[in-house]
């Protein structure tokens, strides 16, 4: 089966001013990732791992080097069309759920699709079978305050799965939550890769991911040092979550 | 394939109705901050009607009023007009001054709020417009508050003062056409005050207004 480009980087650079001082965060980043793909990107804190996250998601510019989303080169995007890039194409995910604090879970969910154009009945009704997929049917109509974290993040995911995007991208989706809450976590966007054939971007240093990831792209000091194939990783995650 | 983007140009929306709601919501739930920025418009506009108000009688009992009243009136009447309007707009100024730094300071505490909005797909007029309606309504609450406040307030000082007879020359129709004045006056000067900094949140990339910490 011929594999789909759904995001493609070309030597993507970010320099960051401190100061007068220039950072390189990223130094040429060339990574490829098809459709249907579980994808982690690994890496110490302060790899760049999250500046390449933003940059592949769209919500900020490279200083050099282009990304292409679906073909596209997101740098000749106008605000409109990178809007409804944001609406439609990617749902993101945060390590601090982001969700919008005055509105309901059920509210929070349906914020994107009223974006792309959806008449509230019908995003209602969709957010409410999203809630249950992500199982949170009972709790349709709780501030994000009244709710766990993992019961947030279960939000957050329902939400970027609201406009059936074409990718995921979730920054440390497990980075405020405990290990059996982050294993939950990671065993529902697995099931939502496989169910709707999304492709899935974490940028992580959670080695639970390891183990559901089809690729694993390593990032050091805003380098890619190597990509791995799981198939050919030798680990044993598997005995950790029998043991 | 970038024709296919090209033509959803439009496609981003947010119904009025829906932006009403978020507001109003918003409004309610960060009470406290949004009182802050509903008091100044009132004592504001308190102020403006307050001093209509006296003019507006001073003028009608000088014109219609009885023979008695106008004596009185004649004898305190000063030509302290300048003085009035430059304290009017200073009060009006400060009001403004005041919308404008507690609108800045919600903007930035809001400012991962309004990140992730854009990274669901929000425009930046929509966050624009979210900060314009919610400054509407603060601006005719306020108003409507500082209206009946300045307008009481003045009633009641001149009955202390010239007793029952300014009732028979209350200007009823010139208070309600000040009012009017009012209202529009407090709700745009709101409105205003919450532009530059609402559009200077809207311009924020998400990937900056997420990572401010606040």
């Amino acid at each position: 089966m011929p594999k789909e480009t759904i995001v493609r980087t070309i030597d993507v650079k970010k320099t960051y001013l401190l100061g007068k001082i220039p950072l390189d965060v990223l130094k040429g980043i060339n990574i490829e990732i098809h459709k249907g793909e579980y994808i982690s990107i690994m890496g110490p804190s302060g790899s760049g791992k999250t500046t390449l996250f933003n940059m592949i998601g769209g919500l900020d510019k490279p200083s050099e080097g282009k990304v292409y989303i679906d073909e596209v080169d997101i740098a000749q995007l106008d605000a409109y069309e990178l809007a409804w890039l944001r609406c439609r194409k990617i749902g993101y995910i945060f390590q601090t759920f982001n969700l919008i604090p005055v509105m309901t879970a059920l509210e929070n969910i349906t914020l994107p699709m009223i974006f792309g154009g959806m008449n509230t009945d019908d995003a209602m009704n969709k957010a409410k079978q999203l809630l249950e997929t992500v199982g949170l049917g009972h709790r349709l109509h709780h501030k994000p305050f009244e709710l766990s974290g993992g019961q947030q993040q279960r939000v957050a995911i329902a939400r970027a799965f609201a406009n059936d995007p074409a990718i995921i991208l979730a920054d440390e989706p497990t980075g405020n939550l405990d290990l059996k809450t982050g294993t939950e976590i990671i065993n529902l966007l697995k099931d939502m890769n496989k169910q709707k054939f999304v492709s899935i971007i974490t940028a992580t240093h959670d080695l639970k991911m390891l183990d559901v990831s089809d690729r694993i792209v390593w990032i050091r000091d805003g380098m890619v040092e190597r990509i791995e194939d799981r198939a050919n990783l030798d680990i044993k995650v598997g005995q950790f979550e029998n043991e | 394939m970038a024709e296919t983007y090209k033509k959803v140009e439009k496609q981003i929306v947010l119904p009025l109705k829906n932006a009403f709601q978020m507001s109003l919501r918003s409004i309610r739930i960060r009470f406290g901050r949004s009182s802050i920025v509903t008091m100044s418009i009132v004592f504001g506009i308190a102020f403006f009607m307050s001093v209509m108000t006296n003019n507006v009688f001073i003028s009608n009992a000088l014109k219609n009023g009885p023979e008695s009243l106008k004596v009185i009136l004649q004898q305190g009447a000063g030509e302290n007009e300048s003085k009035e309007i430059w304290l009017i707009s200073l009060s009006l100024i400060v009001c403004t001054v005041g919308i404008i730094n507690s609108m800045l300071m919600s903007v930035t505490e809001r400012s991962r709020e309004i990140g992730t909005m854009k990274c669901l797909g929000a425009l930046d007029h929509f966050v624009v417009e979210l900060f314009l309606i919610e400054a509407f309504i603060q601006g005719i609450i306020g108003s409507l508050i500082g209206i009946i406040i300045g307008v009481l307030f003045t009633t009641i000082s001149l009955l202390f003062q010239y007793k029952g007879i300014i009732f028979s020359v209350f200007p009823g129709g010139e208070i309600l056409k000040y009012s009017l004045m009012a209202l529009i006056l407090g709700t745009s000067l709101t409105m205003i005050g919450a532009l530059y900094p609402s559009l200077l949140s809207a311009k924020m990339e998400p990937a900056e207004a997420i990572r401010r910490e606040v």
